[in-house]
């Protein structure tokens, strides 16, 4: 697979892009720029070759289906910055990390294997919800809820795109 | 596997598993370097079909779950992920 390139006003553009939206929503992008800008212009890289933002740390199939958890903002992103302060690429951090009161570094992967996600496959919604007026929509990556004939464009909270998005209720 | 080899002081064979893209595999690539060690990498994620098949199966034996970087050292022990201390201490450094 040949190298791609990527140029540094793209990088800027993207980073300021994201910076901005994480912080409009109570997200942070790592503080050290230098290792989030390397983060940002690997998504760049990883859409030139995929399509889509495959996670940098993650080894991708290529295959949008089977890769949808990883396209950043991964699904295990939020617990990550809960659990360990930034998320597993570490593009995003908590709150503390950002203030120094905790540092971060290479977390243990929560995705599930291959096999374990296949197993996850096809599980709709157990509770009868038959009385709400509306399907409630979730998304995987932020856990915002809506109730609506379908998911939106675009998760308001997250940015994440509508395939993110599953049957809640 | 065409591996990348990058020169150094022999203290055994080491074996990087990275992506081109991860930022922690960077990291570890600097401290090895950093440490003046000689190793080998491959990058996973520009090879392609049976390389890149070979490689994950070849990789699962170390890291399960492929999680990248993963760090061997002479086939008998691993290093799964950026911890500075315990690639020190698994190269004895």
């Amino acid at each position: 697979m040949k190298k791609i390139d990527v140029e540094q006003k793209e990088i800027q553009a993207l980073y300021g892009r994201l910076d901005k939206e994480a912080e409009a929503s109570g997200y942070h992008l790592n503080p050290d720029e230098e290792f989030a800008k390397d983060l940002v212009r690997s998504l760049l890289i990883n859409e030139k070759r995929y399509g889509y933002w495959a996670c940098p740390c993650r080894l991708a199939s290529g295959v949008k289906d089977d890769d949808l958890d990883i396209i950043c903002p991964c699904d295990y992103r939020d617990a990550d910055l809960t659990e360990h302060g930034s998320c597993y690429c570490a593009l995003y951090v908590s709150q503390d990390v950002l203030e120094g009161k905790k540092a971060v570094g290479s977390i243990p992967e929560r995705r599930p294997s291959a096999e374990e996600r296949q197993k996850r496959e096809g599980g709709a919604p157990s509770v009868a919800v038959s009385s709400l007026s509306l399907p409630v929509w979730r998304c995987r990556v932020c856990g915002y809820l809506c109730a609506r004939d379908g998911p939106p464009e675009i998760c308001p909270v997250c940015k994440a795109k509508k395939e993110r998005f599953e049957r809640f209720l | 596997m065409k591996a990348t080899h990058v020169k150094g002081k022999d203290r055994g064979h080491i074996f990087l598993f990275a992506l081109s893209t991860c930022g922690w595999c960077r990291k570890t690539k600097r401290l090895l370097q950093n440490l003046g060690v000689a190793y080998e990498y491959i990058d996973v994620d520009l090879l392609k079909g049976k390389e890149k098949t070979e490689a994950e199966k070849e990789m699962r034996r170390w890291s399960p779950r492929t999680s990248f970087p993963t760090l061997v050292i002479n086939d008998e022990k691993s290093v799964v992920g950026f911890d500075e201390a315990r690639i020190r201490e698994a190269i004895g450094i």
